[in-house]
């Protein structure tokens, strides 16, 4: 049986190692999901738009980002980006743009689901007044819709906040690398791996009982 | 741009194009070196193995954890059963897999000394198994909590004990009810194999990025991999809903929708 000494996780080890990872994964979190939201919004647009132009590509895009694997598809965008733009790129930002391209397609899903969630009443009462579909979007579904998803994108950030640790496969330093590191400097793998996991859990458990929190009150308000 | 599939065809050891390139898979000229497409069929072979495994510990553990968290809060050890499978869900549900992988490899092995004679395709499939195990659980546990609670209670009057309504009258529906978000989850069970590369088992994802170094054709090298992902998880697709439609009860409407689980 082997015994646990974490007295070498002190202060120093923190902020030379595990903290540069931490700001990374929370960092590219953050691009992901907002530029996710974003563009995830107008591929759920294209997708309900009813025009075969638009549904087709955003369909096809969407699912093909589906059903790769993550790690997959981070591997295909260093290979990529690299030979169209002709010239190499950092392991950061080529996650970043992974990443955004990544998530677009599950916020999708979840936009589309939020807009098909707004009763149809809703639509009619708009067009009634004589709303163009982008003002009827804009003032009357959308934001509806949002505040319907606001759970499902905070548990959709958590795992994507998980799967950060995936940019291991290119070898970009979020926060796992960190650990990683610390612990080889330090001779204390095991250790730290422990940590790792410990820190994770602390981040995304408090993480979800918030959703959680904020899923009664959208409850209530519905 | 255009795509040199003669890749596939190349000797792994020297680069040459070798004459079968199928060879050791047909027992072709066995005393030849592998090709990149034996490589790659054998790499496949690894990916479905490990998901294989990690799909059957994910499905047994899942059943039992979520139903175990919709026990009835009667007796204290219920009440025991119901916080320890709530604490498992939690567990393994907010640490990255990668992260779990890297403790089921590492870390466990050192407390737990068995495990060291374990080869690493076992500790990846068990780091997956308990990983989708927790995703399934919560799963089992909606099934189970959408039946109308009329089920319980008829079966209660029945006289059926706890475990008896269990075994005849709840679990039957329930795990019919979730075969739509299984199928997603077994998917994604096959897609997050993939972080099998970062404790060295052989499967497609390690494959494309050795393939991918040695040969300078990541395109060719990568389009292969996915496409096989791809095809694995449609064949998962089809199958579970073949299950799905030879398990429907008649008369009784089951639900439809995808997951939107990642």
């Amino acid at each position: 049986m082997l015994s646990l000494d974490l007295s070498f996780y002190n202060w120093e080890l923190f902020t030379n190692y595990i903290l540069k990872g931490l700001v990374f994964s929370v960092q590219l979190t953050v691009f992901a999901t907002v530029g996710g939201i974003l563009f995830g919004t107008f591929l759920a647009l294209m997708r309900l738009s009813g025009r075969p132009a638009l549904v087709y590509p955003a369909t096809f895009y969407v699912n093909t980002m589906r059903s790769i694997p993550l790690v997959m598809v981070i591997l295909w965008f260093f290979l990529l980006i690299p030979m169209l733009i002709g010239r190499p790129i950092g392991a950061d930002l080529s996650a970043t743009i992974t990443f955004i391209a990544f998530e677009a397609a599950f916020f999708s899903e979840i936009v589309r689901a939020g807009i098909q969630s707004v009763p149809k009443g809703q639509t009619y009462a708009g067009e009634a007044l004589g709303m163009t579909y982008g003002q009827n979007m804009r003032l009357v579904v959308l934001p509806q819709a949002f505040r319907n998803m606001i759970p499902v994108f905070m548990t959709q950030t958590i795992v994507l906040f998980q799967d950060t640790s995936l940019v291991y496969a290119i070898g970009a330093y979020d926060l796992l690398k960190g650990f990683e590191i610390a612990g080889k400097n330090y001779g204390r793998p095991i250790e730290t791996y422990i940590l790792a996991a410990a820190t994770y859990f602390v981040i995304c458990f408090s993480l979800s009982k918030v959703v959680r929190k904020i899923q009664a009150k959208v409850a209530i308000i519905r | 741009m255009s795509l040199d599939l003669g890749v596939f065809c190349k000797n792994t050891l020297d680069g040459e194009v070798v004459d079968h390139c199928f060879s050791a898979l047909f027992g072709l000229a066995q005393n030849s070196d592998p090709s990149y497409l034996d490589w790659l069929m054998k790499a496949w072979g690894w990916t479905l193995a490990v998901a294989g495994l990690g799909l059957t510990i994910a499905l047994i553990l899942g059943a039992v954890m979520g139903t175990l968290r919709t026990l009835p809060t009667t007796t204290s050890l219920n009440r025991w059963l119901i916080r320890i499978s709530t604490a498992w869900v939690e567990l393994f549900r907010n640490i990255p897999i990668l992260v779990q992988v890297f403790l089921w490899y590492h870390v466990i092995p050192s407390f737990v000394l068995p495990l060291k004679s374990l080869p690493s395709y076992w500790l990846v499939s068990i780091a997956l198994g308990f990983f989708t195990s927790a995703r399934i659980a919560e799963q089992v546990r909606a099934g189970i909590q959408a039946l109308p609670s009329g089920q319980t209670a008829a079966a209660t009057a029945l006289g059926l004990t706890t475990a008896q309504s269990y075994r005849y009258v709840i679990l039957p529906m329930a795990l019919r009810i979730i075969i739509p978000p299984l199928t997603s989850e077994s998917m994604n069970l096959i897609k997050n194999s993939s972080v099998a590369f970062a404790v060295s088992v052989p499967e497609l994802t390690l494959f494309a990025m050795q393939a991918q170094e040695e040969t300078s054709k990541g395109v060719e090298i990568y389009l292969a991999v996915t496409f096989l992902y791809a095809l694995s998880a449609f064949a998962v697709n089809r199958v579970m809903s073949q299950i799905e439609k030879r398990s429907r009860i008649p008369g009784f409407i089951v639900s439809n929708d995808a997951s939107l689980a990642h």
